[in-house]
């Protein structure tokens, strides 16, 4: 390594503390009689309780891929816990009522769910382990019509939207991690923006898993009716954990006839120590449908968990319909990622841009995984793909494996990927104009990953570029 | 269901005549054809055929070749791009046909060229200390089937500080008589430091007969040592034809291979090389022009084992009617690969609407100080390049002709024998304009 | 100000210079002249502290300091300002944002406050006169994308932010034509006072008809050939470097 990269000390995970608070456990282990408890303690409705057993049969017969470019022990599904609520989590009137020692954690970590939020126009939702803890702005969003709340009150309030869309995107049969999560989800968020509104307020969730051993198996799903119009943002983070645990969430998003839907991740869990012990397993399934004229934007900054397996993506089923992927994966110490997106280009004119940049550091393993599909039918389909990596430190590795299948020859598609080192001559020169070597990198760092950057909403893209210093911080002097 | 591969070819592996074989190729062909039953033929499933499927191949069960229709010279040569009065080697049918080869002038500037079975004989040693040792045949089938079934093939040796301008011509003819028949030339090239060589690798057929070509070909290019591999894959368009080139390369030294592919129902080429030496510089380029309901697969590996060499990849396809190309470069550089710099272009043709292309550029680095990019299109005739041409009168037609051939241009212009660049540019002239003016 | 005593660098195993002595007094110019390969370029960098080369010898004195001690930072936010030959590019990040992280650096390392955004554009607004620049390059990548003329005016603009003590122009000239190198030297005369020095590292005398120096040197062979007043650089001009590289 160059003189002017050297090793510095790691800066602590600062997410890493453990909440005390009063839990209801399932012991670990998973079988149909846990399945049953999972549905009997939400009081869910017969088809759900179904609908989760056909998961889990399914699941049964599925063995856990391993194709992504990720090494991990054998992981012990009978050692994990599937549920665990805070025990004063019982349907709330208000805010008032969530367990202080709840509310500070969320304080800790920098998002209030008091209404003070209002004046910064976000709504929240905080799943705290495997339930929600409370919504904040339900009052505001309800006058346009807007539906923000957590899953399991929405399979209550709302159970023939949940009926029509449940597993629409991704069906409870579409790989293992998604069968799973099918199978023993306990929360999440649901949202529906109605025809023709555009929602007033960002909607956020904020995921935070506390209990140890516990899987985290949340699901999101969006709906954005007729031309409705949605940003969403998504945050996570968990405490420092000697053992790993397992996310496994699945994300649907359905953008119905000329909406938008605009999904924004900032993913900082618990990545593990130097030495690769403990940190989260995050094997996660998004994927949105965009109808004619819709459009699907996913931008994600990952910068947490041991292993990341997630491929975002978009089926462009309607004409004229928009997908895109704007991502920056960084990994250091022994972190490794393996994820892209799919673009399955169904419809006329649809079309797709994919921006991903990949940083790698320290021991850290980084895979851009795509595949654009041009269907025969997708007339005039255009797909633009740029992929760079930027490697810092001789031990990191980053790697790029773009499927391009196009069965139309009126489309258009374009890939472009690069892979360079954080150059030495970049670095003399911020230095000859007096900035530091720790200060020239997360300058060099930012530039490359600025046209992801500039897709996050405001507070979003503060936040993500201090993730990205603090991750690779310790990897440069 | 087919019987298991192992089952139907083990009679045809019993009737080669091995008695001349001394014991370690006979060995090298048991272990081979071991690996190659325990394979079988690559399914989809395996990633590195994900976009080829071999059942056609899988299904058939062919036989060896064991006779020839007697083609003359003349025959051949009609079917050949290059010059007619460079060397050559003529193989009808897998057997080395020494009446129709002419070696003389090779032989005469020091370079040493003989068929396998003549090389066996003559240079044991040589050819122990090199056969299947580029080429292994290790989770390869088709590399151990070449390795179990190969008869015969050519080897040459081209000496240190020997610098060669004529090339070497290889042409592999099927005719008639090959028929339902399975095909393994071999071929062993060792350029040794500092020497520099042409070879030119043709695969023909006389008859558009149903056969299955599965060549081989492993080439040392020791250090400063400068090797050309031209391969002109013409194959009739119901045979089918795999074929791997693997490449080691020494300090220094630079490889160039260009592979041209037209023929065969359905084709597959793998060009692997190992950049071992440091600052040595590969060059892979390639055109496949397929339509009908042809199938093209181009598979190239670059192993950037030692730090500062530099690869350079320019690959372009032209298909139509509803022909299915493939193409899947994989760049990979080691951790002691500093410096490496690795470039890789793919960019692909749709002449209609009912072809198909998928690509996997592909990058696997694990060393830091590193430049390595890779670009890859898909698409079709520029419109308004279209509109532009015929706004100054010339047909439509014409202008997509044109324009067709233009796409092709630059990767046919990396090939440095004029003869042979001037032989391609003429046949995808004539292929997209139906025309024999240039 | 500054003090070169015996100097010698080496890149890699190679010796680069091999004994250089130079002292540049406050309110001076000095011009450093000579063929390619003599070592003018490696000299300029070496005074900035490109990590590149290896001192292995000798010493450079700058206000009292040792300089060979300083990281390039500390060097750059003491004054020490090189204009680099061959400008890098830093995709991402825009020239405003970058000017502002090193003038604040500099501020800071005086121990005064950072400057807010606002109050910066403001000094911008003045500074961009200097060299007669579009304030639309602020918004551009740093250098990415730049024509040759627009890397080199975009050095003398941030000469122009950071006001240095001591200027090296690195072959600033080159790649230049007559409109761009008057608006370079225009620049680099209007930020001329009688407390800082200016280094011009030069091949040819061209740019030494805008920047008037006040000793020209000639490197060659990694050592100072021959030093004279302005008059010695026009004698190079008609005469070659050959007759001086003869006695390196």
């Amino acid at each position: 390594m160059s003189s002017s990269i050297e090793t510095l000390v790691n800066k602590e995970y600062q997410y890493g503390f453990v909440t005390d608070v009063d839990s209801d456990t399932l012991p670990p282990g998973l079988n149909e009689d846990v399945v049953r408890l999972i549905s009997s303690k939400k009081n869910e409705p017969e088809w759900l309780l179904e609908w989760r057993l056909k998961a889990y049969k399914r699941w049964l017969t599925m063995t856990e891929p391993h194709w992504p470019n990720v090494k991990y022990a054998p992981i012990n599904y009978q050692g994990a816990r599937y549920y665990s609520a805070p025990k004063s989590v019982k349907p709330l009137q208000s805010l008032d009522e969530v367990d202080p020692e709840l509310l500070s954690t969320y304080k800790k970590l920098g998002i209030s769910l008091t209404e003070q939020k209002m004046l910064s126009g976000v709504a929240v939702d905080a799943i705290f382990d495997s339930v929600s803890v409370g919504t904040t702005m339900k009052e505001e969003l309800s006058k346009h019509g807007v539906v923000f709340c957590s899953f399991s009150e929405a399979v209550h309030n709302h159970p023939e939207l949940i009926q029509q869309y449940l597993g629409s995107v991704v069906p409870y049969s579409d790989n293992f991690f998604a069968a799973l999560n099918s199978a023993v989800f306990s929360d999440g968020s649901f949202c529906y923006i109605p025809k023709g509104v555009r929602c007033p307020l960002e909607l956020s969730t904020y995921f935070r898993i506390n209990a140890a051993e516990t899987g985290q198996f949340e699901r999101t799903l969006i709906v954005a009716d007729e031309g409705a119009h949605v940003s969403y943002l998504e945050g996570c983070t968990a405490p420092k954990r000697s053992t790993n645990q397992l996310h496994a969430a699945v994300v649907e998003l359905v953008a119905l006839d000329r909406s938008t839907i605009k999904y924004s991740t900032v993913q900082n869990w618990y990545a593990g120590d130097k030495e690769g012990v403990g940190g989260i397993y995050n094997f996660v399934t998004k994927r949105g449908k965009a109808h004619a004229d819709a459009k699907i934007s996913w931008t994600q900054v990952e910068t947490g968990s041991a292993i990341t397996w997630k491929y975002p993506s978009v089926i462009l089923l309607g004409d004229n319909s928009v997908g895109e992927f704007y991502s920056v994966a960084v990994v250091n110490n022994k972190q490794q990622a393996d994820t892209g997106t799919k673009m399955i280009h169904i419809g006329k004119n649809t079309k797709s841009t994919i921006i991903s940049k990949g940083i790698s550091a320290g021991e850290g393993q980084n895979s851009y995984r795509g595949r654009v599909q041009i269907l025969p039918k997708a007339e005039g389909a255009r797909n633009y793909t740029q992929c760079d990596s930027m490697l810092i430190g001789n031990t990191c590795g980053a790697h790029t494996f773009p499927y391009i299948e196009v069965a139309n020859n009126s489309s258009t598609t374009e890939h472009e990927a690069s892979t360079s080192k954080i150059g030495e001559d970049q670095i003399f020169y911020c230095k000859a104009r007096g900035l530091s070597a720790e200060h020239a990198i997360s300058l060099i760092v930012s530039g490359f990953c600025r046209e992801v950057f500039k897709e996050l909403p405001m507070e979003f893209a503060l936040e993500a570029q201090q993730l990205l210093g603090i991750t690779l911080e310790g990897s440069v002097g | 269901m087919n019987a298991p591969a192992a089952t139907r070819y083990a009679e045809a592996f019993g009737q080669l005549d091995t008695a001349a074989a001394p014991p370690w190729l006979a060995a090298l062909r048991t272990a081979a054809l071991a690996e190659f039953n325990a394979l079988g033929f690559p399914t989809t499933r395996n990633e590195d055929w994900h976009f080829t499927s071999v059942t056609p191949i899988a299904d058939r069960t062919f036989r060896n070749a064991t006779s020839t229709g007697a083609p003359t010279a003349a025959e051949i040569l009609a079917l050949t791009v290059g010059d007619a009065s460079w060397p050559r080697a003529v193989f009808v049918n897998g057997q080395c046909d020494p009446t129709l080869s002419t070696l003389g002038a090779l032989t005469t500037a020091g370079v040493r060229v003989s068929t396998l079975t003549a090389a066996i004989k003559d240079t044991p040693e040589f050819v122990a200390d090199h056969l299947g040792k580029l080429a292994t045949f290790s989770a390869q089938a088709f590399t151990a089937f070449n390795t179990a079934f190969a008869q015969d093939g050519l080897v040459v040796h081209v000496p240190r500080s020997l610098v060669v301008d004529l090339p070497l011509h290889i042409i592999h003819v099927a005719d008639a008589q090959a028929a339902g028949c399975m095909l393994h030339p071999r071929l062993l090239v060792v350029a040794e430091p500092l020497s520099q060589f042409n070879i030119v690798e043709s695969f023909v057929s006389l008859n558009g007969t149903e056969y299955f070509t599965n060549a081989v070909a492993e080439i040392s290019v020791g250090d400063g040592a400068r090797l050309h591999h031209h391969k002109v894959q013409r194959e009739s368009t119901e045979a089918f034809h795999v074929g791997t080139v693997q490449v080691s390369q020494g300090r220094n030294s630079l490889f160039h291979s260009f592979s041209y592919a037209s023929g065969a129902a359905l084709s597959r080429t793998n060009i692997y090389t190992r950049l071992l030496g440091e600052a040595a510089e590969t060059r892979l380029n390639g055109l496949y022009l397929v339509d009908g309901t042809q199938h093209a697969d181009h598979q190239t590996w670059v192993e950037h084992i030692a730090p500062s060499c530099a690869s350079r990849e320019l690959y372009k396809g032209i298909l139509d009617g509803h022909a299915h190309g493939v193409f899947n470069g994989k760049v990979f550089v080691d951790p002691e690969a500093q410096k490496t710099d690795g470039k890789q272009s793919n960019h692909v043709l749709l002449l209609s609407p009912t072809a198909r292309v998928d690509a996997k550029p592909q990058l696997e680095i694990f060393a830091d100080d590193v430049k390595c990019t890779h670009g890859s299109t898909v698409g079709r005739l520029d419109e308004l390049a279209l509109f532009y041409m015929k706004s100054r009168g010339i047909g439509d037609e014409n202008s997509r002709a044109l324009l067709t051939y233009a796409f092709a241009a630059d990767v046919l212009e990396t090939v440095e024998l004029d003869a042979l660049r001037n032989g391609l540019e003429r046949i995808a002239f004539e292929r997209f304009t139906h025309s024999t003016q240039l | 100000m500054l003090t070169i005593d015996n100097l010698h660098a080496n890149a890699g195993d190679k010796a680069i210079l091999k004994g250089i002595s130079l002292t540049v007094n406050a309110g001076e110019v000095h011009a450093i002249m000579g063929p390619n390969g003599s070592g003018k370029s490696t000299l300029a960098q070496v005074i900035a502290g490109h990590p590149g080369f290896e001192v292995t010898k000798g010493s450079i004195t700058y206000v009292g300091q040792d300089l060979l001690e300083m990281d390039p930072e500390v060097r750059a936010q003491q004054g020490v300002f090189l204009a680099f030959q061959y400008p890098v590019e830093i995709p991402g990040v825009t020239n405003a944002y970058f000017l502002r992280s090193a003038y604040n650096e500099l501020r800071k390392a005086h121990g005064k406050e950072e400057m807010d955004p606002m109050e910066f554009l403001d000094l911008m607004e003045q500074k961009l006169k200097v060299v007669d620049m579009d304030p639309a390059m602020l918004q551009r990548s740093v250098n990415a994308g730049f024509s040759g003329g627009e890397k080199k005016r975009n050095e003398i603009l941030q000469m122009a932010v950071l006001e240095p003590k001591l200027a090296i122009l690195d072959e600033t000239d080159s790649g230049l034509d007559i409109d761009a190198l008057r608006v370079v030297a225009g620049g680099v005369n209007a930020l001329k006072r009688p407390d800082n020095a200016t280094i011009v590292v030069t091949h040819y005398q061209r740019l030494l008809n805008h920047i008037v120096p006040d000793f020209v040197h000639v490197l060659a062979g990694g050592k100072i050939v021959k030093s004279g007043g302005k008059e010695l650089a026009l004698e190079l001009e008609a005469k070659g470097y050959d007759w001086l590289v003869g006695t390196a």
